[in-house]
């Protein structure tokens, strides 16, 4: 047995010299393997004495154990540090950008658009569309507007011809809508409008929003709840004072100018409503008889209103722009603080 | 319209402040724009009498003058005004005056003269904003030692009142009297009127040509006026503060008049008119020098005045030279007529003109007040400046005038409409008040009859807002619609725009919105295939023609960032283009959504793993790929090789889905970029909204149990050879049971003939229900190696 005790102790060194697992598997084979030498102590077993073999194999497997728990705690250490090694070597600094193309982003006058078409839409409006040349009929006749009326030079608009304009507001939807379609309706139209008009607060292209309800039983009353919720739900703003001006407009009556809380000085007064604490917004009214009389909708049965309002004005309050003219010249310096 | 807040007052009883006055009227729908103080800060100004006038010792321009400033001991003041003169009444700033521009007064010594105050000139007082030429000479009336601001009540504000054009009724005294006096439940104080007796009965002769344009024309002659009688001070006052200029007192009785009861008139001198006047439309090749010297050449469908000679105003507009009261005029002619809305609409504007008559007779003027007003002008006159009147004479066709309307009112209508019930007494009052007559017709219903002023009222809608805006549009109540809730379809075979747009937002482009009209040398660069429609009346020649292309909008979008240091741009916008248009030759007008987008610069931004190129037609096909993609429908858009006049010959593709051209991508043209002065080049793509949104409902296919079998295949091609044909006829030639094909690489060199290439393809089949067999694969390579070699001499790379 002192041969056991000596092959344990030099087994021991080698398993602690042991510096990868090769080395390790390598001592493995030579000691516990199947022609390992401790193997072959344990064959010898059987050429002892029988009442002294239960002793020495005894012995023997407790060397054994004792050879394969060091083997495993050096297997276990060695893979430790080849683990902690691999892991260092694969080390990244994380705060570098991450690999991807840059993200775009949408324009705010779409953002703004999408969001009032947002507000509407899931409370069952329809989103529709129309032609931006129009025709003389539906975009003035129709909205009772005929030749020469007043209200005409308020729309400074462009021709084409005698009879041909560029949409001068989002209103001939509402006419083309109803011609096609039968009451009750709901809906949202917005897009591109023109004036011949362009300095510092107008642009000769810019965006409406058109909105029309036809029901039986509508009143003004439904208009200014739908009015007054909208605007607290663009603007978030729960508190949002609301006011209806009466004004004028020939395809309502009766009519009204839509006014806010101004949301820059929360009504205080600055420069921004000229220091009346109050914003102008939108426009909006009951549907005027004479419309519906063009469209073949009957006004007794019927009634309904309708709003509109300019996307340009709404954004730049929303957002803080203070410049019109940023929304056309397309500088991805002023596009990108939307993405 | 502006007024004087004073005047108002003096016509209703209002006790409320100016401001409370001005938001009153704005939310009854008469918006204020503006209320200003009538004249600037200044104290301690008084009336004083110049007493004496001596000159100044030691300085030619000053004079030494003598005062009674009402307080019994006499003042002296240095003053070097030309016009000064004993006996004057005038504006005195004492010491210790401050006027405006915070000038101060004190007591001082002027070339060794003493002088202690100084005599004001009206713009020194903030009146007037031109520099006056001398001081100011009040009217002997002044009384010295009053306090001027007092005395002149000049503590008082202009209320400036932007009116819609369908109240021409408020562009008097007396039409916002009326709404002021309704709001406050107050009686209206309208000046009497009464008619003046005429001494002797010279008529001049009038005929109206055409009774339907102008219905009534009053006229009288008045004789010996004094022209040269000054204005009193109360009415150049008044006159001023509602922003006109007084001229002489012809001119300013008939424009106060105007301002009081909302008539425009006009006066001409007799001596310089025909035997006779006509109302009549004007002539071919007629023409008139206006008042303001224009001179104009008629439309024949403007309304005249004229004699014998001819033109001598424009009726409604403006008078002429010819006939225009001057310093010399001696005997009048006034004119109070009323010309239809419609005879007066629009002809100032077309002659680059807007007066106060054209502004209220395109508007409306109260129909029945012609002889009231030349009354009320008459008395003025004489009042003022003498002289003899004949009688008023008036030409009248009744059946012409408006007709006097009669609406129906139903009081439970209103409160359909409104969402509330109003009380009977409270539609009674109002609408009286607003000078209309209510005979009942049943309970709660009535026959309203409309004053002849209101020209915007013709049916229960109208009196209905009346009601409404006077009652308060924020007292009525705020309710919801209500609505059924019936779940709506939604069409899942389109591709929702929005989609597309983040698509491209995703691949790193901003969204753009940039004018529809363009210039013709873009639009030309861009579509010069195309007719578009022409602007007739253009901003500039700049945005003159509506485009045909995006890509004339957003090449000057990508050039607005190249010039401001921007290297890599990504943009895109969506809307319309325009084809055709309204001339006989330009073919019928299309307004095509469109989805476009340029780009340019590196294929990745800047950073420390970029890929440091620049990106080509195929990052821009990628793109376009990514849009298509988006429908589901791959298999039906093609890119066919085809030339654009604005792209590269080279790089250019006809995008085509179904059988029809529904967009274009390519590089462009070098010639394009350098008229354009860029020197990067620059990639597009323009795709018809249409045919990007028409997508389709996905439709599942049973996945096969059985085992895919790949084979790759290296074939050399002609290097003219495109790809699209070849993998056309491999995918032909390759059966049902292919389920992909991909081209992974292209090689030219070493092995491959100059002006060859070889194509690396991938081909994967698997079939639904069974195992294919070597065999089937090897006929079907086979095959495809024997057809693509007859169609195109393609041989199999060893």
């Amino acid at each position: 047995m002192e041969h056991l005790s000596s092959l344990v102790a030099t087994a021991s060194d080698a398993i602690e010299a042991a510096e990868d697992i090769r080395t390790l598997e390598e001592i493995r084979v030579r000691y516990l393997g199947k022609k390992g030498e401790v193997t072959a102590l344990l064959k010898g077993l059987g050429k002892l004495p029988a009442q002294e073999r239960p002793a020495a194999g005894e012995h023997i497997n407790h060397a054994r154990r004792q050879l394969e728990e060091k083997l495993e705690t050096r297997r276990q250490l060695l893979e430790q540090a080849a683990l902690a090694e691999k892991l260092a070597a694969e080390r990244v600094d994380v705060t570098l950008p991450g690999r991807r193309e840059e993200s775009g982003g949408l324009h705010p006058i779409t953002s703004t658009l999408r969001r009032i078409e947002q507000c509407f839409g899931a409370i069952g409006y329809d989103i529709v569309d129309g032609p931006e040349i129009e025709d003389d009929y539906h975009n003035f006749e129709a909205l009772n507007i005929p030749a020469h009326h007043p209200a005409r030079a308020m729309h400074d608009t462009f021709y084409f011809d005698a009879s041909h304009v560029l949409r001068t507001h989002t209103s001939p939807v509402q006419v083309r809508t109803m011609e096609e379609q039968a009451p009750p309706l709901r809906l949202i139209s917005t897009g591109r409008v023109y004036r011949n008009d362009s300095d510092l607060t107008h642009s000769p292209m810019f965006h409406q929003v058109e909105g029309l309800l036809v029901d039986e039983g509508v009143s003004f009353a439904d208009l200014k709840g739908t009015i007054e919720a909208f605007l607290r739900a663009f603007f978030e703003r729960d508190q949002l004072d609301v006011r209806f001006r009466p004004s004028y407009f020939p395809f309502t009556e009766p009519s009204a100018e839509v006014d806010i809380q101004c949301v820059i000085c929360g009504g205080q007064g600055c420069r921004v409503c000229s220091h009346t604490g109050w914003l102008e917004v939108m426009g909006c009214g009951m549907v005027h008889p004479e419309v519906f009389g063009h469209v073949g909708i009957d006004a007794q049965r019927y009634s309904g209103f309708a709003f509109g309002m300019g996307a340009e004005r709404l954004a730049m309050l929303r957002y803080g722009v203070n410049d019109l003219r940023l929304f056309f010249d397309n500088d991805l310096r002023f596009l990108r603080q939307f993405q | 319209m502006k007024v004087s807040d004073n005047w108002l007052r003096q016509w209703v009883a209002v006790t409320q402040d100016v401001q409370a006055i001005a938001d009153q009227i704005t939310m009854a729908g008469l918006e204020v724009d503006a209320v200003t103080p009538v004249a600037a800060d200044f104290s301690a100004v008084v009336v004083a009498r110049v007493t004496e006038l001596a000159p100044h010792p030691d300085a030619d321009r000053l004079r030494v003058c003598q005062l009674d400033d009402g307080s019994g001991a006499p003042r002296q003041v240095v003053c070097g005004a030309p016009n000064v003169a004993a006996g004057q009444k005038v504006a005195l700033a004492l010491p210790g005056a401050v006027l405006p521009g915070d000038m101060q007064i004190a007591e001082t010594t002027l070339r060794g003269v003493a002088s202690s105050g100084m005599i004001c000139a009206e713009s020194e007082l903030g009146l007037v904003e031109e520099k006056s030429p001398g001081i100011w000479v009040l009217p002997d009336e002044a009384p010295p030692g009053e306090d001027l601001r007092r005395w002149l009540t000049l503590d008082d504000h202009t209320i400036e009142v932007d009116l819609t054009p369908n109240r021409g009724d408020c562009l008097s005294l007396a039409g916002l009297a009326r709404e002021l006096g309704v709001l406050n439940r107050l009686a209206v104080q309208v000046p009497p009127v009464e008619a003046v007796i005429p001494v002797g009965d010279e008529q001049f002769d009038i005929r109206v040509a055409d009774a339907a344009a102008c219905p009534r024309y009053a006229s009288r002659i008045l004789r010996d006026v004094d022209i040269s009688a000054p204005t009193p001070l109360w009415m150049a006052e008044r006159l001023r503060r509602s922003g006109i200029r007084s001229i002489d007192v012809v001119v300013d009785v008939t424009n106060y008049v105007m301002l009081e009861l909302g008539q425009p008139m006009h006066a001409f001198d007799l001596e310089r008119l025909g035997r006779h006047i006509e109302v009549r439309y004007a002539g071919e090749g007629e023409k008139l020098e206006l008042l303001d010297g224009q001179q104009v050449a008629l439309d024949g469908d403007t309304l005249l005045i004229a004699d014998a000679e001819g033109p001598l105003a424009i009726a409604g507009v403006m008078g002429g030279a010819r006939s225009g009261v001057n310093s010399q005029t001696r005997h009048v002619l006034l004119e109070s007529a009323f010309f239809a809305p419609l005879a007066v609409a629009g002809r100032a504007r077309r002659y680059g003109l807007h007066t106060d008559a054209s502004h209220r007779f395109e508007r409306g003027v109260d129909p029945s007040q012609q002889v009231r007003a030349i009354e009320r002008a008459t008395r003025l006159l004489l009042d003022i400046a003498g002289g003899t009147p004949g009688p008023t004479v008036e030409v009248c066709d009744h059946q012409q005038l408006p007709v006097h309307r009669r609406v129906f009112l139903d009081a439970t209508r209103v409160a359909r409409i409104l969402g509330m019930a109003l009380a009977h007494d409270d539609i009674v009052d109002i609408l009286t008040r607003l000078g209309m007559t209510l005979e009942p017709s049943g309970d709660g219903r009535w026959q309203v009859g409309i004053p002849p002023w209101r020209f915007d009222i013709e049916r229960e809608e109208d009196l209905i807002e009346e009601l409404a805006r006077i009652h308060g549009y924020n007292r009525l109540p705020v309710r919801y619609p209500r609505a059924e809730l019936a779940p709506k379809r939604v069409a899942g075979d389109r591709v929702p725009l929005d989609r597309l747009r983040h698509l491209l937002v995703a691949a790193g482009y901003q969204e753009a919105i940039t004018y529809s009209f363009v210039s013709e040398a873009l639009q030309h660069a861009f579509a010069p295939q195309s007719t578009a429609p022409v602007l007739a009346n253009p901003i500039s020649s700049d945005m003159s023609v509506m485009r045909s292309s995006l890509w004339a909008g957003l090449v000057r979008a990508v050039m607005y960032n190249l010039n401001r240091q921007q290297q890599r741009i990504r943009l895109f916008e969506t809307g319309r283009i325009f084809e055709g248009g309204f001339a006989d030759e330009a073919g019928e007008l299309t307004q095509t959504p469109m989805m476009a987008g340029m780009l340019c610069g590196g294929r990745d931004a800047e950073g420390w793993s970029a890929r440091r190129d620049t990106v080509d037609f195929f990052d821009l096909k990628g793109d376009v790929e990514r849009l298509i993609e988006a429908g589901g429908s791959g298999e039906a858009w093609r890119f066919e090789t085809a030339e654009h006049p604005a792209l590269h010959p080279g790089q250019s593709a006809r995008l085509v889905r179904d059988g029809r051209c529904v967009g274009w991508l390519g590089a462009l043209h070098p010639r394009v970029l350098e008229s354009l002065g860029i020197k990067t080049d620059i990639y597009a793509f323009q795709i018809e909204l249409e045919a990007l949104t028409r997508g389709r409902v996905p439709r599942f296919t049973p996945l096969s149990r059985y085992p895919e079998v790949r084979r790759d295949l290296a074939l050399i091609v002609e290097e003219s050879l495109t790809v699209q044909s070849l993998l056309d006829v491999i995918r032909t030639e390759a059966g049902d049971s292919l389920v992909s094909l991909r081209l992974f690489d292209i090689y030219r060199g070493a092995g491959v003939a100059e002006g060859y290439k070889s194509l690396a393809l991938g081909l994967t089949w698997q079939h639904p229900s069974r195992t294919l067999t070597d065999g089937e694969i090897n006929q079907i390579i086979d095959n495809i190696v024997a057809v693509t070699a007859e169609r195109f001499g393609a041989v199999l790379r060893g």
